[in-house]
């Protein structure tokens, strides 16, 4: 049923409207002659109070809301890959060829185009039983993706008849009946509401990493497939690159890139870059597995709120694809203060620093909606969705309520810090604040990818920068001289852990991506070398021989050595670092 | 906007408080619609609506509100947003805040009028910045080197030459290799009558009045009509960039004034405060400040941005640096203690950064070993200012002699890199040689930041 009401006061991005009776929360409205997207966000008797999606500019009391039915929800079948979306998924693409390079009101135009004719090919036939989430059919969208088209969640029954051929998403494929007798006619395309999460059957242990190539992520704090990160990080600090490197290299099958209230050219960067760059797996481009959101920070503040719930949506349809879906958003603090935004200009209570009381369960069901799971269906399939978010703190400071809200989900934590960027340390990783609550679940995974030494070495790595970081307090009163022998040493490994390892640069083409083999025995060599090194100053060897050993250099530059020459390096090392310390 | 709504006049006021004034009995005023005030005594004063409930219209006067009444002001409802006349005739003109003519010139002629709040670019319409503007200052081209279309603000303190800076930088910028010129747009938001005359003698110096459009918003000016100025004056430059293919750049000081001037009116009308009573909604509206900078796929001009912000006892985490910060691509920030040294341009390399940098340097653009070098200075000179805390507690003897020689870079990247006078241009090359001389100092096993084959080109001996 379509009602139609009238604006009665409009201030910003909110307006209320009445004679809103019988529209529903969360439904999607035309606001005004120009039609302008909106959604309800507040009912009080014949009142609505709506968020609008576009510039309110010229909107006058007296002009028409009509409601739509349904609520604010996207569409999602072939087409939706390699696109570029604003906040309430309207192509970008196709805005542009409509009103040219700077983007016009209410324009309407469909996310998904419904004239390209898609090869479907049937997986199952007449006769089969199937339920909501089942594999009925593939479509090849592009050279890193085949679509599943999926029975819809509410669906099941007998299929009656099925296609095999060229369609449209509008196009019925195929014709189930259900239980009752009634003929349920499925398109490759399906409307879901963003704010619903989609079912799935049960979330399972995150015990596979999400492998990205960082050696500080992967090595020090490793996310699990189907776990939740953030990264908090006051401007400057790398936030952005190290998001667009976990976009990059990720061993997802699908990535869902969410700019969230960010930089217009970030976002051009990524969709001048990404078409270029290839899947370090398949050799296919990247953008070829990737959805990315761009809500720039002028773009209108509401779409900048819906716009993370958009990307989990897409997210989850994957998901449910059987894929594992890497989510990046950047920044969920400008979603929370859009949140806020909003909150104030309804004149809402104010919690903390002006936040929305509901901020906390807010950020909460976003995260939840991560997670490995059994995706529904006659046949479960393993899929996940990896979350990371990235949090912009004002003036670096961790304990406002965005970073302290995320970090009581989230169980892996980047913390970057702004004087390690200062000294040019990227990623700007802090060490020795950062945590991930998965090490121990993966564990096995990485033994048994790289060796039983893995976890060991992690530790041991791990305490000789715990350690430095005490040695450096002393140093600092009575300089680096006065130390015992054995804790210079100390201080040379972690220095190199610091600088050969952990420090990783994303502008270089070897560099950027260092496979897990590779990071196990970089590290392995510079833990050999503090055995050594340790054993040299036990049988009496002198320190300043050590501090300036040729094979120092050669460490130093092992993360340049292309893979493929690696492992042999790695050898050539190890013999040469050896036989060096021996002689000291 | 309709054209078919007749101009409305009332004289309703019935309520006036800070910048604000209440119209009641109005009938079809549009939200953001401009209003056209006159005073008791029959002075014109210009206003906007920002709220509309029903028929009372909340709207601010740019001018301020002193001398109205809630009797006899009249208020004339424009049917229109805000709008500004632009034309290829305003360069080297001189208008006010709100977009009149100053300087006892014939009015503008517009060849078009243009919405002052502009239309988000479309992501996919822009091409990413990428063209080298050399600034001839060497802390900026070498290690933050600022591109075509970037968008770079000066983070500043009261009593820093940021002026000097900025004016030594409208003077020098160039893109090497080509001829074309910046078009400079200077907007001034609340800056004193001398900061003012300082701008103008200097452009005049130069020759380079009849090249630089000024919209000035001086101290003495109404404070909410600051909030017109920068979007009058980027509006502007979008005209000339992207109609009139024109490479811009828009210098704009104070963005601190403006944002006094946006706490001003959301307290007057009594909003939720976000931090320090700046607006919860200051982020979208610095983004619909600074996010129109950028080129555009297929069109020739350019709009670089090159805001000045005075940062509030020196507190880079002060809300209007920390939301610049996150908008921007980069900073440069000058520093005090560098400044008290005596060295000019004070610029603290260390907190300092240019976000397109990567994109605009390197071979082709300005020379392949750029990044290292740029890389290696930050490295070496952050480790040399460690010490100099270490050596105020242990003497400089206790060091090594690794540790020296960093000691020994630092001085020297100062004095040497970083000073430079105020009509000194140096070219890019000579920016990096320096560099390499200067690494002479640090052990040659330390330049881990730059590839082998630079370092036995540029350090022959």
């Amino acid at each position: 049923m379509i009602t139609e009401g009238n604006i009665i006061k409009i201030a910003g991005p909110v307006i209320i409207a009445d004679g809103m009776r019988g529209t529903q929360m969360h439904e999607m409205v035309r606001v005004g002659e120009a039609k302008l997207i909106g959604e309800i966000i507040e009912l009080e008797g014949d009142t609505a109070t709506i968020q609008v999606y576009e510039e309110t500019a010229g909107i006058k009391p007296g002009e028409v809301v009509e409601s739509t039915g349904g609520p604010l929800s996207v569409e999602l079948g072939p087409g939706i890959m390699g696109a570029i979306y604003d906040g309430i998924e309207r192509p970008l693409e196709i805005i542009r060829s409509e009103s040219g390079d700077f983007i016009a009101r209410g324009i309407q135009v469909p996310s998904i185009d419904k004239e390209k004719k898609w090869t479907f090919k049937p997986v199952v036939a007449v006769g089969d039983k199937v339920t909501g989430g089942d594999i009925i059919g593939e479509v090849e969208e592009t050279s890193a993706v085949v679509h599943k088209i999926i029975v819809p969640p509410s669906v099941s029954g007998t299929i009656k008849s099925i296609v095999n051929g060229d369609y449209t998403v509008v196009d019925d494929i195929a014709e189930v009946e259900t239980e009752d007798g009634s003929i349920e006619k499925i398109q490759m395309l399906q409307i879901w509401p963003v704010r619903k999460a989609r079912p799935y059957v049960e979330k399972l242990d995150p015990d596979i990493p999400l492998v990205t190539g960082q050696r500080a992520q992967d090595t020090f704090f490793s996310v699990a497939k189907g776990g939740t990160a953030a990264i908090p990080g006051p401007f400057g600090s790398g936030k952005t690159v190290t998001q667009q490197q976990l976009a990059k290299w990720a061993d997802a099958d699908i990535v869902v890139y969410i700019g969230c209230g960010e930089r217009g050219n970030e976002m051009t960067e990524v969709l001048t870059e990404f078409p270029f760059l290839d899947d370090p797996k398949t050799g296919n481009p990247i953008m070829d597995r990737t959805v990315l959101i761009a809500n720039t920070s002028n773009m209108p503040v509401a779409a900048r709120e819906a716009c993370v719930y958009t990307g989990i949506t897409i997210a989850e349809y994957f998901r449910d694809q059987g894929y594992d879906v890497a989510l990046m958003a950047d920044s969920t603090s400008r979603w929370a203060e859009a949140m806020r935004e909003i909150s104030g200009r309804l004149e809402e209570m104010p919690g903390e620093e002006g936040y929305p009381a509901y901020l906390a369960s807010r950020l909460a069901q976003f995260y939840e909606r991560a997670g490995r799971v059994h995706t529904i269906g006659s046949k479960p399939k393993e899929a996940s969705i990896s979350v990371v978010g990235a949090v912009s703190p004002p003036g670096g400071d961790l304990s406002e309520p965005v970073t302290q809200n995320t970090l009581r989900i989230t169980k892996v934590f980047w913390a970057l810090d702004a004087s390690l960027a200062d000294k040019r340390h990227f990623p700007s990783i802090d060490w020795l604040q950062s945590y991930s609550l998965y090490v121990d679940s993966i564990q096995n995974w990485w033994q048994e990818t790289v060796g039983d030494d893995w976890r060991a070495n992690r530790d041991e790595a791990m305490v000789l920068l715990q350690e430095e970081s005490e040695l450096q307090e002393i140093v600092q009163l009575v300089g680096p001289d006065a130390l015992p022998d054995s804790q210079q040493v100390t201080l040379q490994t972690a220095r190199m852990l610091r600088e050969d390892f952990l420090q990783q640069n994303a502008f270089d083409d070897v560099d950027t991506y260092c496979p897990p083999a590779k990071q196990a025995d970089m590290l392995r060599i510079i833990l050999l070398f503090n055995k050594e090194a340790q054993n040299a100053i036990a049988r009496g060897g002198d320190i300043k021989k050590l501090e300036s050993l040729p094979i120092k250099d050669e460490i130093a530059r092992m993360k340049y050595v292309p893979t493929e020459e690696f492992v042999e390096k790695a050898k050539d090392i190890k013999a040469k670092l050896v036989e060096q310390i021996g002689g000291v | 906007m309709n054209t078919d709504i007749k101009t409305r006049e009332y004289t309703t006021v019935t309520e006036v408080a800070g910048p604000l004034m209440v119209v009641e009995g109005v009938e079809g005023v549009a939200y953001s619609e401009m209003v056209d005030i006159e005073t008791p005594a029959g002075e014109k004063r210009s206003g906007q609506v920002l709220e509309v409930r029903d028929d009372i219209a909340v709207v601010q006067v740019f001018e301020g509100t002193s001398d109205l009444n809630t009797k006899t002001t009249k208020t004339r409802f424009t049917g229109s947003t805000a709008k500004i006349g632009v034309s290829r005739e305003m360069m080297g003109r001189i208008f006010n805040g709100t977009g009149k003519p100053i300087d006892g010139g014939p009015e503008i002629i517009p060849e078009k009028e243009l919405d002052i709040n502009g239309s988000p670019m479309n992501p996919t319409s822009r091409e990413y910045p990428a063209d080298f503007i050399q600034t001839g200052i060497s802390t900026i081209d070498g290690m933050n080197t600022l591109v075509r279309g970037q968008k770079l603000p000066i983070f500043s303190g009261s009593g820093l030459p940021h002026n000097d800076l900025a004016a030594q930088i409208a003077r020098q910028a160039k893109v090497v290799g080509e001829d074309t010129e910046f078009t400079v747009i200077f907007g001034a938001m609340g800056i004193t009558h001398e900061e003012a005359n300082f701008f103008m003698n200097e452009f005049e110096r130069t020759g380079a009045l009849e090249k630089v459009t000024v919209f000035m918003n001086l101290a003495d000016d109404p404070a909410i009509e600051r909030i017109l100025t920068p979007k009058m004056a980027l509006t502007t430059a979008e005209y000339f960039a992207f109609e009139l293919g024109m490479h811009v750049l828009v210098i704009l000081t104070d963005l601190t004034n403006y944002c006094e001037a946006l706490r001003e009116i959301s307290a007057a009308r009594d909003e939720v405060p976000g931090r320090r009573g700046y607006p919860g909604y200051m982020y979208t509206d610095l983004a619909g400040i600074y996010e129109r900078a950028g080129r555009i796929q297929g069109k020739e001009g350019s709009i670089t941005q090159m805001p000045i912000l005075v940062m509030p006892q020196d507190d880079i985490t002060h809300p209007i640096p920390d939301l610049t910060g996150y908008i921007t691509e980069g900073q440069i920030v000058l520093s005090r203690d560098i400044f008290r040294k005596g060295i000019y341009p004070p610029v603290d390399v260390l907190p300092s950064l240019s976000r397109l940098m990567s994109g605009g340097i390197g071979e082709g653009k300005t020379r392949p070993d750029h990044s290292g070098v740029s890389d290696q200075m930050y490295s070496a000179y952050a480790e040399g200012r460690d010490l100099r805390d270490l050596v105020a507690v242990v003497g400089e003897e206790a060091l090594t002699e690794r540790d020296q020689s960093f000691l020994k870079f630092a001085d020297a990247f100062e004095n040497r890199f970083v000073t430079q006078t105020k009509d000194e241009d140096r070219t890019i090359e000579e920016t990096l040689d320096l560099g390499w001389d200067m690494f002479r100092i640090l052990p040659r096993s330390e330049l881990k930041r730059v590839k082998d084959e630079f370092v036995a080109e540029h350090l022959k001996d």
